[in-house]
């Protein structure tokens, strides 16, 4: 009898430790989000009304969702649980998280390729609310006839400049119109690199975190006068017109940086805004998002000039500016989460508290940190606090043409880490063969990766 | 007792069972069914056959990634192997201290995979710095760097089995040899090595697999760079799946190809030690 109470017990606390087991992991995965939410979800599913689950793309404003997701509900009490995604590993978590059981509601893709492998799970967004808040269709993400997404945000990129830094080497912006400009600028500093004390471009890192600056965001610049020239919007074979043009601006960036070329392959985002932020590098490419990264060098000593790579006809070339972040939402989600879920965009675009939190800058968030300094859509945006902003929309106000993103016709990400890796191993060795490598991954590799993806 | 041993093992047996079930047999068998599908997700799966294999085939990166694997976990396997038992003979000799040491060179093997790939990529980029070189320029940087972490880190483990193998066989064998005026040598490899074969089994086993399966110091030290030229077969597999739309089926049929090498290899390798295994 003794025994068979001691074998009893044994069991039970083996098959408690089992649930515990399952019960921790489940909760585990919920608090991704915010403590309140995962209180919320609970209730959510007892009173039977929907909730929302936000698979973020972008790791610098995950704070400010967070923020966002708890403002919500405490308004409405719908559930909201956003999780992001790290650096790079977006499609990776939205594959396994699409899997589950709780998946995603609300997802991002970055355009017609990323719709390519998620167009079946994307819910038409056709007569819903958000989209009579647009101000424009070129926001649109069409699949067929169904509007599968909806870009929320509009961004810039170029090079931004420490104003200051160049004054200090004797220039200004006004000096540079045109890539022999900026190529006679930045070969002048390097030249002085001892005297003034900087250098001047960060380090062009392909490092994970770092690489898409060049392999995606750079590569834009040679893709976009192709399509100019042959008067295309996308392709399946590229013919790589202007890559003697991508190579000419990739020798500026990796031979006056503030590092030798063969290191560039262990530099990150965090050591090119290191540099750029401790005053060790004059130019840094990057976009709008970045601002909060650099805000401390003080708004008046930032400037962003456009990605010069010798084309003629450059002198009327403005900044980079487009979208590759679409909200989609899921089809496969219960009618009350896609409900939500609507209600939850909608509010974001419209509310006060919503648009101050994208488009506010220092102090929006209710809780005094930054908001997102986003440029969005919807007649809800408001005037932005983001001088690059400012600057991006005073040289559309000057008649200077927006180059617009063309990285989203890119076949694949394969493509860009094939093209990311040749840029690398020739940014160590630049010889001629280094860079015909770097042409074969672009030219070859394009039509390869766009059959493949035709399957 | 057997009788309540026959009434109560399912109390017993269940919940390993059942555990097992959930998170080896199901996973196990919706991956060969899925390597015969396409997908997106793994819920919704469309059946088209021996298309994913064909596909895994034709890919060059993946044979690449084969050969390097290999040429990897053999010399993984000799370089663990010989230090560790090399450490494991000293450890055993008669000097103070031997516990010390040996809970020195067990302590990386607590440390996680990731963890060390990232310490050492700063490491090993730190001594290629001052001559302008990285570890990922080059898939040999890489390749050497690999080996060194994983001895690093698999070596102590492979001592403990190894210092246990030695000290499991009886002393009165060696003061036989001895007095029938055996030298040193002569004792290693005529009484030490034929005792220590079932430890080698499980250290050549373990290290051969480990070798085959190395994934997270992969991917956290070179993460296949130079253009997946040091990607070994587990990265390999993980990037088809993960990183590229509309592979996700030859990831998985790749995923079932690793599975039939891994333990196809582990088996022969099992059955040519065993061989040599000796009754004392």
């Amino acid at each position: 009898m003794k025994k068979r109470m001691i074998a009893a017990a044994m069991s039970a606390a083996l098959i408690s430790g089992l649930f515990a087991g399952c019960s921790a992991s489940s909760s585990a995965s919920t608090s991704t989000g915010s403590s309140d939410a995962t209180e919320g979800s609970s209730s959510a599913t007892q009173s039977g009304e929907g909730s929302v689950f936000y698979l973020n793309f972008k790791p610098e404003q995950d704070a400010q969702w967070q923020e966002l997701a708890e403002l919500y509900t405490e308004e409405t009490g719908v559930p909201v649980i956003v999780k992001t995604a790290a650096s790079g590993q977006y499609e990776t978590t939205l594959k396994a998280d699409m899997a589950k059981t709780d998946a995603p509601t609300l997802f991002q893709v970055n355009g017609p390729v990323g719709l390519a492998a998620w167009k079946d799970y994307c819910y038409d967004l056709s007569g819903s609310e958000l989209l009579n808040q647009l101000t424009s269709d070129d926001f649109l993400l069409m699949n067929g006839d169904e509007v599968a997404g909806v870009g929320y945000v509009i961004e810039t990129y170029g090079i931004i400049y420490n104003k200051a830094l160049l004054e200090q080497a004797g220039y200004t912006a006004e000096d540079i119109k045109s890539f022999d400009d900026l190529k006679k600028v930045a070969e002048d500093i390097t030249a002085r690199k001892d005297e003034l004390g900087f250098a001047a471009f960060t380090s062009a890192g392909m490092d994970g975190s770092s690489d898409w600056r060049f392999k995606t965001h750079l590569a834009n610049m040679p893709i976009y006068y192709e399509y100019q020239a042959d008067g295309i919007e996308t392709t399946d074979a590229i013919k790589g017109t202007y890559l003697d043009n991508y190579r000419q601006i990739w020798d500026l960036y990796i031979n006056n940086s503030t590092c030798e070329p063969g290191l560039l392959s262990t530099k990150t985002g965090d050591d090119a805004v290191a540099e750029f932020v401790t005053e060790q590098a004059v130019f840094y490419q990057n976009g709008t998002w970045a601002y909060a990264d650099v805000a401390e060098l003080g708004d008046e000593n930032l400037g962003i000039l456009p990605i010069y790579i010798g084309v003629d006809g450059e002198d009327k070339q403005g900044l980079c500016t487009g979208t590759e972040n679409y909200w989609c939402v899921n089809k496969n989600a219960s009618e009350e989460d896609i409900q939500a879920t609507l209600d939850f965009m909608n509010w974001c675009v419209t509310s006060e508290t919503g648009t101050k939190a994208m488009c506010g800058g220092e102090g929006a968030m209710p809780s005094g940190n930054p908001g997102m300094s986003f440029v969005i859509p919807f007649k809800g945006n408001l005037e932005s606090t983001n001088p690059l902003v400012n600057q991006a929309n005073e040289y559309i106000a000057q008649g200077y043409t927006p180059v617009s993103w063309n990285f989203s016709t890119m076949p694949s990400e394969e493509w860009k880490n094939g093209v990311g890796s040749a840029l690398t191993t020739y940014a160590a060795d630049q010889t001629d063969e280094n860079w015909a490598a770097v042409v074969t991954a672009f030219v070859d590799g394009w039509a390869t990766e766009a059959a493949a993806a035709k399957g | 007792m057997q009788k309540s041993i026959r009434r109560y093992f399912p109390v017993f047996v269940l919940p390993t069972l059942l555990a097992f079930t959930i998170g080896f047999i199901i996973p196990f068998g919706m991956g060969l069914w899925l390597s015969f599908c396409e997908f997106t997700t793994v819920t919704d799966a469309k059946f088209v056959g021996f298309k994913n294999y064909i596909r895994a085939f034709q890919d060059t990166v993946f044979l690449h990634s084969f050969w390097y694997t290999a040429l990897f976990a053999v010399v993984s396997l000799v370089f663990i192997n010989l230090l560790a038992f090399l450490l494991a003979l000293a450890l055993t000799q008669k000097m103070r201290g031997t516990n010390i040491f040996r809970t020195v060179f067990f302590m990386p093997n607590l440390i996680g995979g990731i963890v060390l790939g990232y310490i050492w990529q700063l490491i090993f980029n730190g001594i290629l710095a001052p001559y302008g070189k990285a570890l990922n320029l080059n898939e040999w940087y890489g390749f050497v760097g690999l080996v060194i972490l994983v001895a690093w880190q698999q070596v102590g483990y492979m001592m403990i089995i190894y210092i246990a193998g030695l000290q499991s066989i009886p002393g009165d064998l060696h003061e036989a040899a001895s007095i029938d005026g055996a030298n040193g040598l002569e004792k290693l490899f005529k009484i030490t090595l034929p005792m220590m074969m079932p430890s080698i089994t499980i250290c050549t086993f373990l290290s051969i697999t480990n070798g085959f399966k190395l994934f997270d110091q992969n991917l956290s030290l070179t993460a296949g760079e130079p253009s997946k030229m040091s990607e070994m077969m587990a990265l390999n597999i993980y990037q088809t799946f993960f990183g590229r739309t509309g592979w996700e089926g030859v990831g998985q049929a790749k995923a079932v190809l690793f599975f039939i090498l891994v333990v196809g290899i582990g088996l022969i390798q099992l059955r040519i030690t065993r061989s040599k295994e000796v009754q004392q």
